[in-house]
Order: C-alpha cells, then sequence, then structure tokens
C-alpha cells in the first residue's frame, strides 16, 4: 500500500490487536522506533503480543517498557542478553522465546517479505539452536531448513520519510528496518522527518512506498 | 587475566591479518586490535549491524546516535565505509566475503570446534551473529586466556557448553601459545611470553602437535 500523509502515533498503533505478531526494527535501541513503542506503551492495551525484534528493549526503554506491562507472550530474536529483565521473564516462564542466529533471523524475515517459502543455511546446523529442524547436505556440508518470518504489523524507523512513505535510512540505524517493512500485513513507519514527494533522491530510497501503510512522525 | 596480556593476546592477533582483508571483530579481546594496527594498514572492518568501513572511537563532537558497532558503542565510518540492512550484511558473512573473523571462545575442541554463546543452565538466550560468523568469515581466529577465569582449560578435547559451530576454528591465540589447525587438528607453532611446550601441554587437555615456526 502507499502512505497517505502522517497520522499521528496514537491513531497508528490501533492496528495493533491483542495476540497479533509485531514486528519492531532496530539493533538495540539504534534505529528502533520509539515513539511507535511509546505509543504502544500509553495508547494500546493489545496483549498477548508475539513479538519479532532483535532484542527486547533494554530495561525500561523501547520494547523494555512493552515488557515490563506483561503484555509480550513470546519474544522472536537472536539476543534478548541485553534486556536482564527479559532473561528474567524467559526464565520465568512469563514469556516464550524463540532463539534464532541473527544472519538466520535478518534472511527469515527478508524471505517473509519476498514470497519466499524457507531456505536451508548452515548456521546452527549441529547446535542447540537447529534441534527440531530438518537438516540436508548441501555440497558436503550440513544446513538447516529455516522458515520465514512474516508478521501482522511492522513498526519500523526511518531518518526521512515523504508524505507517500518512502523511507531513508541513516547511517547504522537502518539494520533491520528495511527488511521488517517487507514482510508484515500492516506496516507503519515512524520518521525523523517527512518531507514533500520529489524532495528524496530516488537513487537513496531503501524502502519504496509501497511496503508502507501509515506514516508518523517521530516525536 | 591482566589488560598487558590481552593487548599482548591482541597484538599476536593483529599479526595474523593481511593488507586489504576484510574483518570482523568480536567483543573483548577482539576489539584492542584496532588500536594496535597500524595508520596504513589497509585492513577493513566490517561490523555486522551494517558497516563496513569501522572508523576509530569518535570524538564528543562527532558522537553519532545512529553510528555504532555491533557492541552497540559508537564508532566513526572511515572514507569509502559503506551502509547496508541485517540481511545484505548477514549475506556478506555466509558468502564468504569476510575473510577474517577474530572472537572469543569460552571452549575450543581438537577438532576445531567452537563454543562462545552460552554457558549450560545459565544463558542460552543471546546468540546474535557469533554462529553466522564463525559458519561464514574464510577465517576463524579465536583470542582468549588459556584458562577461564576459574581456571578452567579452554582448549579441551571436546566442548562441554554448546556449540557456536564445529570444526571452524583456524587459528587459536591465547598469553601462551598461537595453534594453527590443520585438517581439523591443532598444531601448536608459536610460544609466548616464555612460555615452554611443558607450560602448553600442562594448561591444554587437547591433544596437539607441535611444529614450530621461525
Amino acid at each position: 500500500m502507499t502512505a497517505s500523509g502522517p497520522i499521528s502515533a496514537e491513531e497508528a498503533v490501533r492496528h495493533v490487536e491483542s495476540g497479533d505478531t509485531v514486528m519492531v526494527g532496530g539493533f538495540g535501541l539504534v534505529g528502533a522506533p520509539l515513539t511507535l513503542i511509546d505509543a504502544l506503551v500509553a495508547h494500546s492495551d493489545a496483549t498477548d503480543l508475539t513479538i519479532v525484534s532483535n532484542n527486547i528493549g533494554e530495561p525500561g526503554r523501547g520494547l523494555g517498557k512493552l515488557l515490563r506491562q506483561g503484555r509480550i507472550k513470546k519474544g522472536i530474536s537472536s539476543f534478548f542478553t541485553s534486556n536482564p529483565e527479559a532473561v528474567a521473564a524467559v526464565n520465568s516462564g512469563e514469556i516464550e522465546a524463540t532463539l534464532v542466529p541473527q544472519g538466520t533471523f535478518a534472511e527469515a524475515i527478508r524471505a517473509g517479505g519476498a514470497g519466499i517459502g524457507g531456505f536451508y543455511t548452515p548456521v546452527g546446523a549441529g547446535t542447540l539452536l537447529a534441534e527440531g529442524k530438518e537438516e540436508r547436505l548441501i555440497d558436503g556440508v550440513p544446513h538447516v531448513l529455516e522458515g520465514p518470518i512474516r508478521a501482522d504489523v511492522a513498526l519500523v524507523h526511518a531518518a526521512r520519510a515523504d508524505t507517500l512513505g518512502n523511507l531513508w535510512y541513516r547511517h547504522t540505524a537502518r539494520n533491520f528496518n528495511p527488511l521488517m517493512a517487507t514482510a508484515a500485513t500492516i506496516t507503519i513507519a515512524e520518521a525523523g522527518e517527512i518531507v514533500p514527494v520529489g524532495e528524496l533522491d530516488p537513487e537513496s530510497i531503501a524502502t519504496p512506498h509501497l511496503y508502507v501503510d501509515y506514516l508518523v512522525a517521530s516525536s | 587475566m591482566s589488560d598487558d596480556s590481552k593487548v599482548a593476546i591482541a597484538a599476536r592477533a593483529a599479526r595474523e591479518l593481511r593488507p586489504g582483508e576484510i574483518v570482523n571483530l568480536g567483543i573483548g579481546i577482539p576489539n584492542l586490535i584496532p588500536g594496535l594496527l597500524g595508520p596504513d594498514t589497509q585492513i577493513f572492518l566490517h561490523t555486522e549491524n551494517g558497516l563496513l568501513g569501522v572508523g576509530p572511537r569518535p570524538t564528543d563532537e562527532e558522537l553519532d546516535p545512529d553510528l555504532t558497532d555491533a557492541a552497540k558503542r559508537p564508532v566513526t565510518a572511515l572514507p569509502g565505509a559503506s551502509y547496508f540492512d541485517s540481511a545484505a550484511s548477514f549475506a556478506m558473512i555466509r558468502g564468504g566475503h569476510v575473510d577474517v573473523a577474530v572472537l572469543g571462545a569460552l571452549q575450543v575442541s581438537e577438532q576445531g570446534d567452537i563454543a562462545n554463546w552460552a554457558i549450560p543452565g545459565k544463558d542460552v538466550l543471546g546468540v546474535g551473529g557469533a554462529m553466522d560468523l564463525v559458519i561464514g568469515a574464510r577465517r576463524v581466529i579465536v583470542t582468549m586466556t588459556a584458562t577461564s577465569s576459574t581456571g578452567e582449560p579452554k582448549l579441551v578435547r571436546e566442548c562441554t557448553y554448546p556449540l557456536t559451530a564445529r570444526g571452524a576454528v583456524d587459528v587459536v591465540v591465547t598469553e601462551h601459545a598461537v595453534f594453527r589447525f590443520q585438517d581439523r587438528s591443532p598444531i601448536l607453532v608459536e610460544l609466548l611470553d616464555g612460555a615452554t611446550v611443558g607450560d602448553v601441554e600442562s594448561e591444554t587437555p587437547a591433544r596437539f602437535e607441535v611444529r614450530l615456526e621461525g
């Protein structure tokens, strides 16, 4: 779809419903959609959420706020460890956890957005993280079958957007954001700056607007 | 383990790097390497959160919250640097485009297996890019102290900690020795800091050949 000008963060997070799988961009807090997360914390009562994000924020910051509210049912991440409260919540059984090697996590989201039904990777073969997964030898090397990851809603952050929803990322704040923008039924993007159509250099747009459903200004 | 020993391990590992190579550095000892490279070494640092061409730590004026390494510490980007998303970054790693990964380990086995992400029953919730890097990088250099902080040897016959990957290690540098793996078995090639072969044998349960270089 295509965004039609910015809406408020409060309005945007109404699209998140209880039981949803929600992708959240960012590597730690770098490139995380903090305005949208704060709106989810303050203005939504959606609960039992499955969160797909590289980390579950930090204690009391980013997704760490949603964790403290007890609204996360499950996390799919490569590194829960950056939030000791998330580790404690997993260990106490308060939330479920699926740990995925970071490259597999990224590729599974890419596959989810690209209509690919899965892929074989050598990463994880013969380790705890391959348990229960199909393995096969490819050119003599053990590979593991990984499925795609998709979500109901993706929350992403860009440094700059135009009003159609074309997105431009900055430095290492790009990370998982362009992948997640492709892999959800509804993609909500927040941007540090929103400019008129035509002002972004078409060569530098990393996320074309067809992926973006709603646009919000970062606060 | 003193800081001097860590610097010595890092300095010896740095000598394994060759001009023109693309290198990914893990946290801990490997992160001492940038400060030990000369100014014109032509080594390009890759960080899996999406940057090739990592530069030195920023000054206060250069500090940019959108620019960090994989340990989430602020960095700079050198001229010629490029940014990319996480899928592209790991495609570079798995695709064999990153020449070297230098990283720490909890255990390395005599088969070249590596365990560096989890302690059984304690922390199996953070893997990050460790598995991708040891599988994908063309050479894997492990920098680690010979024994853990509780005195347990780290170059062992079989890893008892959860594996990161099998048969992935090429070089191990400790404060006392350099081992190279050939056909998945370790060869002691260099003694460091006045250590003898006997010293290394006494702290190393793994079986190894001795073929000292130079």
